[in-house]
């Protein structure tokens, strides 16, 4: 085996009583691709920051190409040959990529020398290992596996010979994702070390050569990919067994709960986000709706929860015909039975200042139950957070304490037991289980997968084709505001969804499935 | 849960205490630098505000008026509005009172009069706030800007309508005639009288009981019930307002009214009360000491309160020192609340880092 072109002994890090990283060992040999896996929370980013420089560890040393280094900052990782693209692109997004390339290498106060320069050094950089970019459009026009591109030739600009990526594929089409890998392969070949930071098991054992995994800020498994199988990984990232299918009654679906008509959703600017989106949910199933991030399913979901107002088409919910002349607001739509578990529980699901109890009834803040004449009954309103928060097992029980102190899977549970807590009709989901770990998951999957199974209807956006996969019945597909596609529970793959997501599909293939 | 209640002590308890302590302390090198006896200047300001009856009188009267302005801010913070107007929106209450007391007062009895009057008082301060709140809300003009602005054209506006409207002929006076004794509240002396007690002459009058039902009031309303719960949502979070389907909008109105109708009430204090006339810039000052009111008591009614109080007694006991060292002058009372307001509003968090990792550690040991 090569040397360790990066290697750990005993690094460790805490924050007030909680202890992110104890005695981490690792050795990344050169030139390979090392892929680190856990659940959110298990240490991972905070393992990335001390190498990266933006903490320092409490103990422990980090060697670099055998020579021990101490990393005060990013400036110094860079020095020493480390590159870092983080899952939120670090881009100003007027620049065009030169200039982001460029930015902090600019070498001196007239820009045009350092252009030329950057610019003929990208030129072998680009022909070296394949990634062509357009040097001279503002990044905002561009995809965002180009701009993922621009990142990487950031950190190989500044000679980067380890490049740590953290979650790289999160906000990629299946086909930018395998664009990606091809790259990275390349860059192996020329000799970078490559760490790959994520929690989809899928690319693990797709593109690594030995995985370390992560679990409660321990390192607890070193594994050659090739000897290791994606149960083995799961199980070692939650230390259990993971039961992967959730129990799904076979069914026939009864009346339609709600219908969408030509459905269009305008930004402030006039685009079209939504674009003539037609769509059923019956009782007793769950439609899925895939697409990469951004493609219009997020105005979709909040034009029917009556939380934006739509331009054109019609919504038929519980008898009530909503058209753009009379909106229905979200305080209306709750009371027609209709329970909304918003994409970003920390924007919209919970109110994080207010005590978790508190956060149980928004929205609900009216119902009589809650409310004692003139005044809330908050002894009421305890008293069902409390069974709830057994039923939902929300972790810790304390009702009291403030909806920020919960971990991003029991913030969701508070979220999704009022929602389903309700006993609505219809229940619109986007993105249950994001932020969520494994052992969640699973348990969030099944309480959905129960309110299909008790016969209600249920509209899921996700942009985890895992998720959609597992729950739905039929999976409808949005690209660029439009249905590009349906595909029933059957027949859905990755390549096809894939190929939809991306509008890429042979259209006269796709004519059957079209809504 | 152990932290947790340790960071509420923090920052209910310790850091505010902390704040006013460093505050004291650099007044105290003020002293020094002046060449006042800090001692000395510190008995005369406590025995001031409150070692006699008549300047317990004094520094109630004032706490009245900050506790008016300070929940009329601390409401308005709940949800998201910084409302700046409480000047302009207590001196317009005054218009209200003397309205209804000159126009009323020859008819009306007290016991339909006072209620009418106090009413007045805080519908004309939601009036003038209203139209800034509205332009808040359906029109996107920024609240404190508004806010500032109709402070200055209330100013303008009475002092027009005083000189030219008001005034009685022949006076040359900016100040209404006198109202009628019908519209004056009773004075804390004749208040106490009723059960036998005696309390010596001073402005404070049972204003302050209103004061008091207000904090409880706001207390019930923003934490009790489900208007309050949806106004510190939008201040909170107010896009999770709309996905629980609450209008902001309508929110920002409710808001802004409580505000401006509780910042009128200074005028029930200073025109039922004490003067008994609509005079010029009789809100001078309070509205803007309101916010550094709510700003100490963290914008919670008990925490109004007592920074109420605290500069209730620094304007009392400061006007006693101003009055018995000759080289302090008022100015030094308004330095002195310009470090209060310095180290607990602006350097609010000052301390809080260090003290955090210094609590975690103590508990870490336990």
């Amino acid at each position: 085996m090569n040397a360790c072109a990066l290697e750990l002994i005993g690094v460790s890090k805490r924050f007030g009583l909680v202890k992110a990283n104890q005695d981490i060992s690792l050795c990344v040999p050169s030139g390979t691709i090392h892929g680190i896996i856990g659940e959110n929370g298990a240490g991972k980013s905070t393992l990335m920051s001390i190498i990266y420089g933006f903490y320092q560890a409490d103990s422990g040393e980090i060697r670099i190409q055998g020579q021990t280094v101490t990393i005060h900052d990013s400036k110094q990782a860079i020095a020493l040959g480390i590159g870092m693209v983080h899952q939120h692109f670090m881009l100003v997004d007027e620049f065009t990529a030169l200039e982001n390339i460029m930015l902090g290498a600019e070498g001196g106060a007239l820009l045009h020398e350092g252009e030329q320069r950057v610019r003929k050094r990208l030129a072998e950089l680009s022909r070296l290992y394949g990634l062509e970019v357009p040097l001279d459009i503002p990044v905002n026009q561009l995809a965002v596996g180009v701009q993922q591109r621009i990142e990487i030739l950031k950190t190989l600009y500044r000679e980067a010979r380890i490049l740590i990526l953290d979650e790289p594929t999160g906000v990629l089409t299946p086909q930018e994702a395998d664009d990606l890998f091809k790259i990275l392969h390349t860059l192996k070949a020329d000799g970078v070390t490559i760490l790959l930071i994520t929690h989809k098991l899928r690319e693990i054992m797709a593109i690594t050569d030995q995985v370390s995994v992560m679990r409660q800020g321990q390192m607890v498994a070193h594994r050659e990919t090739a000897a290791t199988s994606m149960p083995e990984l799961a199980e070692l990232m939650v230390g259990r067994k993971v039961r992967q299918s959730v129990d799904r009654h076979e069914q026939s679906t009864g009346q339609v709960l709600l219908e969408v008509r030509n459905l269009t959703v305008r930004d402030k600017q006039g685009i079209a986000r939504v674009n003539k989106v037609s769509l059923q949910v019956a009782a007793g199933e769950i439609v899925g709706i895939a697409g990469v991030s951004g493609n219009g399913q997020s105005e979709l979901l909040q034009a029917l929860a009556g939380i934006i107002p739509f331009s054109e088409g019609e919504i038929s919910f519980a008898g009530q015909n909503i058209t753009p002349k009379q909106p229905v607001n979200a305080a209306r739509m709750r009371e027609l039975g209709m329970a909304h578990v918003p994409e970003d529980r920390h924007r919209m699901g919970l109110v994080l200042p207010f005590a978790a109890y508190q956060s149980s009834i928004l929205g609900y803040q009216r119902v009589d139950k809650y409310n004692h004449g003139l005044t809330l009954n908050d002894p009421a309103i305890r008293t069902e957070y409390t069974d709830r928060a057994e039923q939902f097992d929300i972790r810790p029980r304390d009702p009291f304490l403030g909806s920020n102190n919960f971990s991003g899977g029991n913030q969701q549970k508070i979220v999704l037991a009022r929602e389903i807590g309700a006993d609505p009709q219809l229940l619109l989901v986007g993105q249950p289980t994001r932020g969520v770990d494994i052992g969640a998951i699973e348990f969030i999957h099944q309480h959905i997968m129960d309110m299909r199974n008790e016969g209600k209807g249920i509209l899921l956006v996700s942009v985890e084709l895992d998720e959609i996969m597992t729950l739905s019945d039929r999976i409808l597909v949005m690209c660029g505001g439009v249905i590009t596609g349906e595909v029933g529970r059957e027949q859905a793959n990755e390549q096809i969804l894939g190929l939809l997501m991306a509008n890429a599909l042979d259209p006269n293939e796709s004519q059957g499935h079209s809504a | 849960m152990k932290a947790a209640t340790l960071n509420k002590f923090l920052s209910i308890f310790l850091l505010p205490v902390l704040n006013i302590l460093t505050a004291f302390i650099f007044t105290t090198l003020l002293f020094l630098v002046i060449g006042i006896d800090p001692w000395e200047a510190a008995k005369i300001l406590v025995q001031g505000a409150f070692g006699y009856e008549e300047g317990i009188g004094y520094t109630l009267y004032y706490t009245t008026n900050f506790i008016f302005t300070g929940l009329a801010v601390a409401i308005a913070f709940h949800a998201g509005l910084f409302n700046i107007g409480g000047e302009g929106q207590a001196y317009i209450g005054g218009l209200g009172v003397s309205l209804v007391a000159l126009g009323l007062g020859s008819f009306l009895p007290p016991i339909f009069l006072l209620p009418l009057a106090i009413l007045a008082a805080a519908a004309f301060g939601a009036a003038w706030a209203a139209i800034p709140a509205y332009l808040q809300a359906y029109r996107g003009s920024h609240i404190v800007i508004t806010t500032i602005m109709f402070n200055f054209l209330a100013a303008s506006l009475m002092v027009y309508l005083l000189v030219n409207v008001f005034s009685e002929a022949g006076q040359g006076m900016p100040a209404s005639r006198a109202f009628p004794d019908s519209a004056s509240l009773w004075t804390w002396q004749a208040f106490m009288a009723q059960f036998g007690i005696e309390f010596a002459a001073s402005p404070l009058n049972i204003s302050i009981i209103l004061a008091l039902i207000c904090c409880v009031a706001v207390w019930v309303f923003l934490w009790k019930t489900r208007w309050g719960y949806e106004l510190r949502t939008v201040g909170a979070n107010p896009e999770a307002a709309i996905y629980a389907g609450i209008n902001p909008k309508r929110i920002i109105m409710l808001a802004m009214l409580i505000s401006g109708a509780l910042a009128g009430f200074v005028a029930v204090n200073e025109l039922l009360g004490v003067q008994h006339r609509l005079v010029l810039g009789f809100n001078t000052g309070y509205g803007f000491a309101g916010i550094a009111v709510a700003l100490m008591g963290r914008n919670h009614p008990i925490g109004v309160m007592l920074a109420a109080l605290l500069f209730g007694a620094l304007y009392q006991g400061g006007a006693e020192l101003a009055f018995e060292i000759p080289s302090v002058t008022r100015d030094v009372v308004v330095v002195i609340q310009g470090l209060i307001i310095l180290f607990s509003g602006a350097l609010e968090f000052m301390y809080r880092a260090p003290l955090q990792r210094w609590l975690l550690s103590f508990a870490r040991e336990a």
